[in-house]
């Protein structure tokens, strides 16, 4: 077990053709992950690395019964593709893409909701359950199989936590890295109740930033539901406020959304908060 | 991106919202014009992107053109937290007997538009959901279906509106909710919506902020962009592509990925903040980290004088670490920065990437092993150059 994805999942990549798109499929495929095809309209029938290209996501879901799907188009074209794989049907679809406009992820949140589809991301590096399959950039060093989850809404920072995990012997069950807009398919708490209820994580490591709730919502979630010990970072507490640090949703706008907040509302709820990234590790020993 | 005052009652009177009929001046000869022309009682508003005017003395009332000529002078290059006015808008002054709030934002928790309003408006927002919370009425939009006709009397009903004023008041709010939709706005905000004594509502003052992210669609307001208020550096980064802020502390800090490059912030106050340092910056150099993208952004960093150490925290996952070593070597070379810079390298080939720096033999370049090692030698750097 694990959540979101194990080595049974059926990806398609949409964008495959692209040099993005590509570059990660490949490394997707060396890592063990099913990709049956992808997608880019205009180029259906030709080849990618053996697995077939479609014009559309509804031709390859009927083709290959693929039940996941990888969006890597640019932001123009992102939340149009991300409609498209919620109508073909697939269960889960992971958007890498930053810069999509609010407006649109509104739109898209509602109706991947209406068809059932669960949406990690936008602008996030996916999900990857170590040992088995990952949909999306996060890099096949930076963890080992165990029974932490990891669920963050950044990059880099989850690479360099799981990679000091990794480093001390702890291995992850699934890493979930979901976004850091400030609309998102898949929150904080949608992940914590995944892992929760998942029999083989025993431990959640969070990483949180400043900018909105979603934390706090976390927090209150912890309070009432958890039963799992969970150790957890919040990046920003030297951002200024009302400034936007790098992630569309990393603001902290009107007084609402500061680290000091988060921090102390997770403490609260019994989560064992660190200054500094590298003494996660630790908090889950 | 932020408007001005009279570039959002402009854009809101293109969808039918009734705003005073002023013009723009950007000197006080103008304003006196604008004010004979309007004949009668008339208000100067300081236009720039900072709250707070009227407590400045940016908002002056004038009896006559004489007065609104005065006043402008006053404005006009007034020095309001750091920005410098340019523009004053001469409106008539306004018959107000009652002061409405009225705004549209995103509600990033729901995921849907979210109409915020309440009778008691003029004052700022955030102190009134502070303090009277319950004054507030709230409504969710379904993003899928836009505003419903019976959603707006919802809210005038709620909000414990007079009659006589509900057809008005939907023919605003739906005008506001379709320019909110087309302009991309994350927020548009009417405050006050003056009930005036003629029984009318009028838009008195405005605000609005256009997500960044879909400027790319909106051509005629990213036209209007006034970027007066940006810092040089700012600007200058914006146009190479990279992410920076400028802050005041006196290390540098030159990461990939946004939440790495605050933690690394973090790690540098977290160590330095008792002897006074902390960062110099936001950056993130995104992916890739090639020799030009890390000469630019050193250039920006070191723009700055309060900068007395560069911090440099890579992770590579995709991105080789040997690879931005080389690329920080160029960099370095190109540069020739005067101040220490502590290097970290993690992640894909660090070991490569470390014996490269090492090799090169440059005094000034301190290795690192951790972040907590990195943020510790950056402070240790400053305090000696101190």
């Amino acid at each position: 077990m694990s959540i979101l994805i194990d080595k049974s999942a059926r990806v398609l990549v949409q964008g495959i053709t692209g040099r993005q798109g590509g570059f990660h499929a490949k490394l997707m495929m060396e890592y063990g992950t099913d990709v049956v095809g992808g997608v880019t309209p205009g180029k259906g029938g030709e080849w990618f690395e053996g697995k077939p290209v479609f014009d559309t996501m509804r031709s390859a879901v009927e083709t290959t019964n693929a039940d996941v799907s990888l969006v890597t188009v640019p932001a123009r074209f992102a939340a149009d593709a991300i409609l498209e794989a919620a109508e073909a049907g697939v269960k889960l679809v992971v958007c890498l893409t930053e810069h999509i406009p609010v407006a649109d992820m509104m739109k898209v949140v509602a109706y991947c909701r209406c068809r059932g589809a669960r949406l990690i991301g936008p602008n996030c590096p996916g999900v990857m359950t170590p040992g088995q399959a990952k949909v999306g950039i996060i890099p096949a060093m930076v963890a080992m199989p165990g029974n932490v989850g990891v669920v963050s809404k950044s990059g880099t920072l989850t690479y360099e936590v799981g990679f000091a995990m990794k480093n001390a012997g702890i291995g992850i069950s699934t890493v979930v890295g979901i976004g850091g807009d400030p609309v998102i398919g898949t929150t904080f708490v949608d992940v914590l109740a995944m892992f929760e209820s998942d029999p083989e994580t025993e431990k959640v490591a969070l990483l949180g930033e400043i900018g909105g709730s979603a934390e706090i919502a976390a927090a209150d979630y912890i309070r009432n539901a958890m039963t799992k010990p969970v150790a957890a970072f919040i990046a920003g507490r030297s951002a200024p406020p009302g400034k936007r640090m790098g992630h569309a949703g990393a603001i902290v706008d009107g007084g609402e959304g500061s680290a000091e907040e988060k921090i102390l509302a997770l403490e609260a709820a019994g989560a064992r908060v660190a200054a500094n990234p590298e003494e996660i590790p630790s908090l889950l020993l | 991106m932020k408007l001005h005052e009279f570039q959002s009652k402009f854009l809101f009177q293109d969808y039918g919202i009734p705003i005073p009929q002023g013009k723009v001046a950007a000197s006080p000869a103008e304003a006196y014009d604008i004010a004979r022309e309007l004949g009668g009682v008339v208000v100067i508003k300081a236009q720039a992107h900072v709250g707070g005017r009227g407590k400045a003395g940016g908002v002056k009332v004038a009896r006559n053109a004489d007065e609104a000529k005065r006043h402008a002078e006053d404005i006009l290059g007034m020095d309001i937290k750091g920005l410098t006015v340019e523009r004053v808008l001469v409106d008539p002054a306004a018959d107000i007997q009652q002061e409405i709030y009225l705004a549209i934002t995103n509600d990033r928790g729901a995921g849907k538009p979210l109409i915020m309003t309440s009778m008691e408006g003029g004052m700022d927002i955030e102190e009134l959901n502070r303090d009277r919370p319950d004054a507030i009425v709230r409504e969710h939009v379904d993003p899928l279906m836009g505003l419903q006709d019976f959603q707006k009397t919802n809210i005038a009903s709620a909000m414990g509106l007079p009659r006589a004023l509900w057809r008005s008041f939907g023919l605003i709010l739906g005008g506001l909710y379709q320019c909110y939709s087309e302009s991309d706005a994350e927020l548009a905000e009417i405050n006050p919506l003056a009930v005036t004594g003629a029984g009318e509502l009028l838009a008195v003052d405005g605000k609005v902020i256009i997500d960044d992210n879909a400027l790319f669609r909106q051509p005629a307001l990213t036209a209007a962009r006034d970027t007066s208020g940006e810092p040089e550096s700012e600007k200058r980064a914006r146009e190479a592509g990279i992410t920076y802020i400028k802050l005041d502390g006196q290390i540098g800090c030159m990461v990939n990925g946004a939440g790495l490059a605050m933690t690394t912030m973090d790690m540098t106050k977290l160590y330095g903040d008792d002897a006074g340092i902390g960062p110099a910056n936001f950056l993130d150099i995104g992916g890739g980290a090639s020799p030009e993208q890390v000469a630019a952004a050193l250039r920006i960093i070191l723009s700055d004088d309060n900068v007395k150490c560069v911090l440099f925290n890579i992770f590579g996952g995709i991105t080789r670490c040997d690879e931005v070593a080389n690329g920080i070597l160029t960099a370095y070379n190109e540069v020739k920065p005067d101040v220490p810079m502590v290097i970290r390298l993690q992640g894909t080939n660090a070991a490569e990437g470390n014996r490269i720096i090492g090799d090169a033999r440059i005094p000034k370049l301190i290795s690192a092993e951790t972040l907590t090692e990195a943020a510790q030698r950056a402070v240790a750097a400053v305090k000696e150059g101190a």
